[in-house]
């Protein structure tokens, strides 16, 4: 078992003992209604998707990007799910399979929200109570989904510690499943965590790029020549690619938050991007061997995004070993860029993206335009992963900020409301 | 082979204490460790603070955070560790406490600080465990544990210890099965950590009845079990020890002290007084076990 917990040398299993069985039992849940249908869970998983989160999702051809950079583009409507972020794939399926297990509580952390939302609604929905662990930074960013989460009844924990971002979460909800996790269950909200999540999550996720593969050989007649994601623990990325994995022809781009810059500030113990899929270093951390901002006596370094959903200091390591195998591409691009590409998104297509997705938005500009001349071939799909309402303050704050061009005054709105 | 860790529980039930190296700094630690010795203290188990303890309460979550702001790292704890191997008045076992990612991240580090000092570039770091190992042997550490490495990935730092006479030290939890709890057996030296009871480090008002639970699975194991998570006053020790178990690790009780920072050495020392009293009220209620 310990060989099928690992993607060549990363993944694994490393969490208290206390939580060790409880992980035994899931593993074996994963393998029986995950795998082998038992009971028909992945029936009425799909099904569910269906009827409640509203799939398949479209793909739609971007018309005026294509116009921009003279080729075709086709962006993946994940931000029309129900919740409006592929994260209800995976926090359906969780939840589900939390009931099948028998559990009866739910708990989980959210950095965006959206996957705290996600969580929140799927326990609404199939009945089950939940608390959620959210940094206090997160909070703050993503007051909208804070209240969602609350209005779903969900109990929503403020985490104090650290840089009060997803990685203090994160260490909170373990900290919790430790104290009650006879009757709990995690729902981890990336591909990140002890095994079976990483491979758990990637399949309930897998549904996009199932969809997306059918979708444009449909309406195109072939398979895209690249393929693109965000990243942050990649969830969303390892949905879009797995059904692409085995073909060869078509690139895999994952791209990561750059932030305000690469390097790191060795003095303040800092990383002022999230990009560890770049720059990373192989580690230890939240379960799993993967790589990880860190300094060099391992202690994890904060990392930072203007994205919620992307400030995180590791990756999942399926994507940390597609990367060293060189089947997936990780590029970056900044928090500049991304804001950017949230303006362009919205003003060209009638589509407000999350800054999440914003950043993949970004990486076309920047390989077709830009800096990072990259070909991303003739024929390429995005993944919009999530909706950018969440995102509005954020956005004006930080575009008024930096005097963006893209973006729209909303200076003589003030006072008026 | 029987390590010094062992020894310490063949009298009497010791008492492990835990603190967090350099809180608030690595003058202080040297002070509370004598003072912890001075009351009772058997074993001392040191800290190696680590950015992310999943397994610590809030207590031992800001003492790391303390720990860490001044300035802590796996060097100056080996260079810690070393000076109180000189100290005279500390002649018990220093056990460290810490996380996966700094022993495993250690031999890649090593590699870049010579690299740094020879001004050439960074050869190979010496993969996995070793390194770290070796340069806890060499400070003076007798053993380890590492509450986020379980039994199933523990093969490569267990060989380490092998190699360089290191006990591993694993913890056995409320929820462990009986096939888990083989598994662990099978590996472990120096001493079981019985967790008592599920959830994280942190003092408690009372002992739980995992506790009694856990031990009375443990009864036909011939390494000595002590308990942890938990306990912080007299009584505890007592009907810990009386209940069957052969030592207490009392770490936030401790800490909360230290984080107090009033008069903390003398408080330290009658504070391990008082649960060390407990432990030995406790041990003259059990008869002694047969064939030890
Ligand atoms: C819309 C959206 N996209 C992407 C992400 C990043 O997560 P992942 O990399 O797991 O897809 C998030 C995380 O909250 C998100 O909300």
């Amino acid at each position: 078992m310990s060989s099928e917990s690992k993607f060549g040398d990363y993944g694994g299993q490393y969490v208290p003992e206390a939580l060790m069985p409880a992980i035994e039992e899931l593993t074996d849940a994963y393998e029986r209604y995950v795998l082998d249908n038992e009971d028909g869970f992945m029936d009425e998983f799909r099904e569910r998707l269906r009827d409640f989160g509203g799939r398949p999702t479209p793909l739609q051809r971007a018309d005026r990007l294509s116009e921009r950079y003279d080729r075709e583009v086709y962006l993946k409507r994940e931000d029309l799910l129900h919740g409006g972020a592929h994260k209800l794939n995976n926090a359906l399926g969780q939840v589900l399979l939390a009931k099948y297990m028998g559990k009866d509580r739910i708990i989980a952390e959210t950095g965006a929200g959206q996957h705290g939302t996600a969580t929140a609604m799927a326990s609404a929905y199939l009945g089950m109570p939940c608390e959620i662990y959210m940094g206090r930074t997160d909070i703050n960013r993503q007051r909208p989904n804070v209240f969602r989460m609350r209005i779903h009844d969900a109990e929503v924990n403020p985490v104090d510690i650290g840089s009060g971002t997803l990685k203090e979460a994160i260490n909170e909800t373990m900290r919790d499943w430790a104290t009650n996790v006879e009757d709990t269950h995690y729902v981890i909200g990336s591909i990140v965590g002890p095994h079976p999540f990483p491979k758990m999550v990637r399949d309930f996720q897998s549904v996009i790029s199932e969809e997306a593969r059918e979708q444009v050989r449909d309406q195109t007649g072939r398979l895209p020549d690249s393929v693109v994601a965000c990243a942050g623990g990649g969830s969303n990325t390892m949905g879009t690619f797995h059904e692409f994995v085995p073909d060869e022809d078509v690139d895999l781009v994952a791209v990561e938050a750059g932030g305000s810059e690469l390097t790191i500030d060795e003095d303040e113990d800092l990383a002022p991007h999230s990009a560890s899929l770049s720059t990373g270093e192989e580690g230890v951390l939240h379960g799993a061997r993967t790589k990880l901002l860190q300094n060099r006596d391992g202690q994890i370094l904060e990392s930072h995004s203007v994205s919620a959903g992307l400030d995180y200091s590791g990756v999942g390591p399926e994507l940390a070993y597609l990367a060293d195998e060189g089947r997936v591409t990780p590029v970056n691009v900044g928090d500049d860029a991304a804001l950017e590409a949230f303006h362009r998104l919205s003003k060209l297509e009638g589509i407000i993206p999350a800054l999440e997705s914003s950043h993949a938005l970004a990486y076309l500009e920047e390989a077709v335009l830009g800096e990072q001349a990259d070909d991303l071939g003739d024929l390429v799909v995005v993944n919009v992963s999530g909706r950018g309402d969440k995102d509005l303050d954020t956005v004006i704050e930080e575009s008024e900020k930096r005097d963006l061009d893209a973006a729209p005054s909303m200076e003589v709105f003030e006072g008026e409301q | 082979m029987s390590s010094s860790i062992r020894e310490a529980f063949a009298d009497e039930p010791p008492l492990i204490s835990y603190v967090a190296a350099g809180d608030p700094d690595a003058e202080s630690t040297k002070e509370y460790v004598r003072a912890l010795v001075r009351g009772g203290a058997d074993v001392i188990e040191l800290g190696l603070p680590f950015s992310e303890p999943i397994a610590e309460g809030p207590t031992i979550q800001q003492a790391i955070r303390r720990a860490l702001d001044a300035g802590m790292t796996p060097d100056r704890y080996f260079d810690l560790v070393a000076e109180l191997r000189e100290d005279a008045e500390v002649d018990v076992p220093l056990v460290c406490m810490t996380y996966y990612n700094l022993i495993y991240q250690y031999g890649d580090s090593e590699a870049q600080r010579a690299s740094d000092a020879s001004g050439k570039t960074a050869s190979e770091g010496r993969e996995g465990p070793e390194p770290f190992v070796e340069a806890a042997a060499e400070a003076g550490i007798s053993g380890l544990i590492v509450p986020d490495l379980p039994v199933d990935e523990s093969g490569p730092l267990k060989s380490a210890c092998e190699a360089h006479g290191l006990d591993l030290i694993f913890i056995v939890a409320p929820t462990t099965t009986d096939e888990r709890l083989d598994r662990m057996l099978d590996r472990a030296t120096g001493f079981v950590y019985v967790q008592g009871r599920l959830g994280t480090t942190g003092a408690r008002s009372d002992v739980s009845t995992d506790t009694h639970v856990s031990l009375g699975r443990l009864d036909e194991t011939d390494l000595p079990k002590a308990v942890g998570f938990g306990i912080s006053e007299r009584d505890h020790a007592r009907e810990i020890v009386s209940g069957g178990a052969d030592g207490i690790i009392v770490g936030s009780a401790f800490v909360d002290l230290i984080a107090e920072g009033d008069e903390v050495a003398d408080r330290l020392e009658a504070k391990a007084r008082e649960l060390k009293e407990g432990a030995l009220d406790g041990a003259e209620k059990v008869p002694e076990p047969e064939g030890k």
